[in-house]
């Protein structure tokens, strides 16, 4: 009987390694393709879908390397500076038209994740910023300040908020809150900003949440031996509750982390889902998990791969991201 | 004149009816040991925690009656007439607490001790590091932990922990110090390092320790106070209580037929 438990609950745990792998494994097959067409290059190269001539005869192999880098930069400053599209894309048409009288000239599609990449990375860290404050904040005035019923009324709100689906926040940000960010901050009102906005005040309710049981696990004889020496209140929050709280507080910034990498739908909404690279905060781009969502349904091929390999290289952050976190931060709070 | 002298003194927990202490009449004398007795539930530690209003922590607590605090400038107040913020904090400097179990903060042994002195204004790095050193001297602590100031206060034993609570409390040179039962927690080595220590400290501060451990209070103790049920039953000298009580629970209580 002994033995039976023991074997079930190994088997419950080697479940996790093996899906882990087995997603690895399946994502890494599935971006074969695209990883042997691209290589490391994916990650720099911020053209999507971008129709390139390709070189037969290996002579000029060095002339539409150098197109390719030139379009690349012409292309992001499509994106900001409106004035100079004509003069841009007339260059580019020059060397195209170069390039077909030059040779024997096809075309090819080629896929780079920097945008989406970047799209993902910044919206993550804006969310961080904007949400990492307020909920300490909450969760402070939680666990140490509000009176005992107060508290429980605004714990069960905050529990509330955080079982909010994200299409809802995804719609609410759209109507509502991308309007007044427009106004306040200018530019497009979906934007990184927009987005990383709303996707703090969903990350919000779990940071904060979290932060509050492991502030509220701090023993009362340790805040009572501050208090006996005569600190304040918020010398006790600072020096004991937080210090106390700090492996906890760490773990909910990681449960943040993989919430806000791998948030889909509301960013869908508020992102702008353009494949450009963004030049200030209040500019469209798009994420990785929107640029998944977006084009599997007509993707194929080369395309379809390249997704799959925006795939795991999402799956490849999230993982450095909480490993780091977990290894370097944990170790050095003990 | 007591250093604390405590006069009709009731106090009720928020939410009960009945007072948890009935009308406490009880000096604590200076440079003198006083033992609070009694089973568990009697009220002395209730005692004990009124004395630098750490109830206050949590509201709805009930006072009756006066604590007066004589200061070393001969100047009285009553401790429960306190409001502000700002006087709670001077209070507890000057009447410093140790508890059951040790408590020491999640920092290193160094600001351990420093703590209490930082808040209170204390910037001057020498004078920091003399005065922590003459407290870790004074818990007779110094020598364990001298060569290792700056590791985390969680590595040392109970006792050694205990003893760094003990000199944190001292390093911001009350006048006062509450014990509420110091040794519980800990071995008989560490509980009698401890008790030497109290001993010691008489010298320059007032104690008032609660124990459940009559021994302990024969031992240190120069005076002992014997509550049953939030009533005072008696207080007299150390020897007068266990040698020669005047009343019937008392001397049932330390003969061991009840508690």
């Amino acid at each position: 009987m002994e033995k039976i438990f023991q074997k079930l609950a190994l088997s419950s745990a080697s479940l996790v390694f093996v899906l882990l792998v087995g997603i690895f494994i399946t994502l890494y097959s599935a971006a074969k393709p695209a990883i042997d067409e691209f290589g490391f290059d994916f990650i720099t190269n911020p053209d999507w879908n971008k129709e390139v001539p390709i070189e037969i005869s290996s002579s000029t192999a060095v002339t539409p390397s150098t197109n390719m880098s030139d379009k690349a930069s012409s292309e992001v400053k499509d994106a900001s500076i409106e004035d100079e599209d004509d003069m841009m894309l007339d260059d580019e048409d020059d060397d195209m038209m170069l390039d077909d009288e030059d040779d024997d000239v096809t075309t090819k599609t080629i896929y780079g994740g920097l945008v989406p990449i970047v799209g993902t990375l910044l919206t993550t860290l804006i969310a961080l910023v904007f949400a990492l404050p307020i909920a300490m904040g909450i969760a402070v005035f939680l666990a140490e300040i509000a009176p005992k019923n107060i508290s429980n009324v605004v714990g069960i709100a905050i529990e509330l908020l955080a079982a909010i689906p994200s299409i809802i926040f995804g719609m609410w940000g759209l109507y509502y809150f991308a309007p007044i960010i427009a106004d306040m901050f200018g530019g497009y009102q979906v934007s990184l900003l927009t987005a990383g906005l709303v996707l703090g005040v969903m990350i919000l309710p779990f940071m904060a949440a979290i932060t509050r049981d492991s502030m509220n696990t701090t023993p009362a004889v340790l805040k009572e031996s501050a208090y006996a020496l005569g600190a304040t209140k918020f010398e006790v929050i600072k020096d004991i509750i937080f210090p106390y709280s700090k492996v906890g507080i760490i773990g909910s910034i990681i449960l943040a982390l993989g919430r806000a990498l791998g948030e889909t739908m509301a960013v869908a909404f508020l992102i702008g889902s353009i494949f450009v690279l963004p030049q200030k905060i209040t500019d469209p781009t798009i994420s990785i998990p929107v640029a998944m969502a977006n084009n599997f349904g007509e993707a194929s091929g080369l395309g379809e791969s390249a997704l799959f390999y925006l795939a795991l290289i999402l799956f490849i952050i999230s993982f450095a991201v909480i490993s780091i976190a977990k290894f370097y931060f944990l170790k050095k709070a003990k | 004149m007591p250093v604390l002298n405590i006069k009709k003194f009731s106090f009720t927990y928020p939410g009960v009816e009945h007072p948890s202490l009935k009308n406490i009449n009880l000096p604590i004398k200076r440079h003198a040991i006083t033992a609070l007795i009694g089973p568990s539930g009697c009220g002395k530690s209730t005692l004990l925690r009124s004395m630098n209003r750490i109830h206050d922590l949590y509201p709805g607590n009930k006072y009756e009656g006066k604590i007066e605090f004589t200061d070393q400038d001969k100047s009285v107040s009553d401790i429960l007439e306190i409001k502000k913020e700002n006087e709670f904090i001077e209070l507890r400097q000057k009447i410093g607490m140790i508890f059951q179990k040790p408590t020491p903060f999640p920092m290193s042994i160094f600001e351990n001790v420093a703590y209490g002195l930082k808040i209170a204004g204390v910037k001057n790095k020498t004078e920091l590091a003399d005065r922590v050193e003459v407290a870790l001297k004074g818990s007779a602590l110094w020598k364990e932990v001298h060569d290792r100031l700056d590791k985390s206060a969680m590595g040392l034993s109970g006792g050694q922990q205990q003893r760094l609570c003990i000199a944190r409390a001292v390093a911001v040179k009350p006048e006062i110090l509450l014990f509420d039962e110091p040794t519980s927690a800990l071995d008989p080595i560490s509980t009698g390092a401890i008790e030497e220590l109290i001993v010691e400290l008489k010298k320059d501060v007032s104690i008032a320790i609660v124990t459940h451990n009559m021994q302990q209070a024969s031992r240190i103790s120069d005076f002992t106070a014997f509550m049953y049920l939030g009533d005072l039953i008696e207080f007299d000298k150390t020897e007068n209580i266990f040698l020669n009580p005047k009343e019937k629970k008392t001397e049932d209580y330390i003969t061991g037929r009840f508690g």
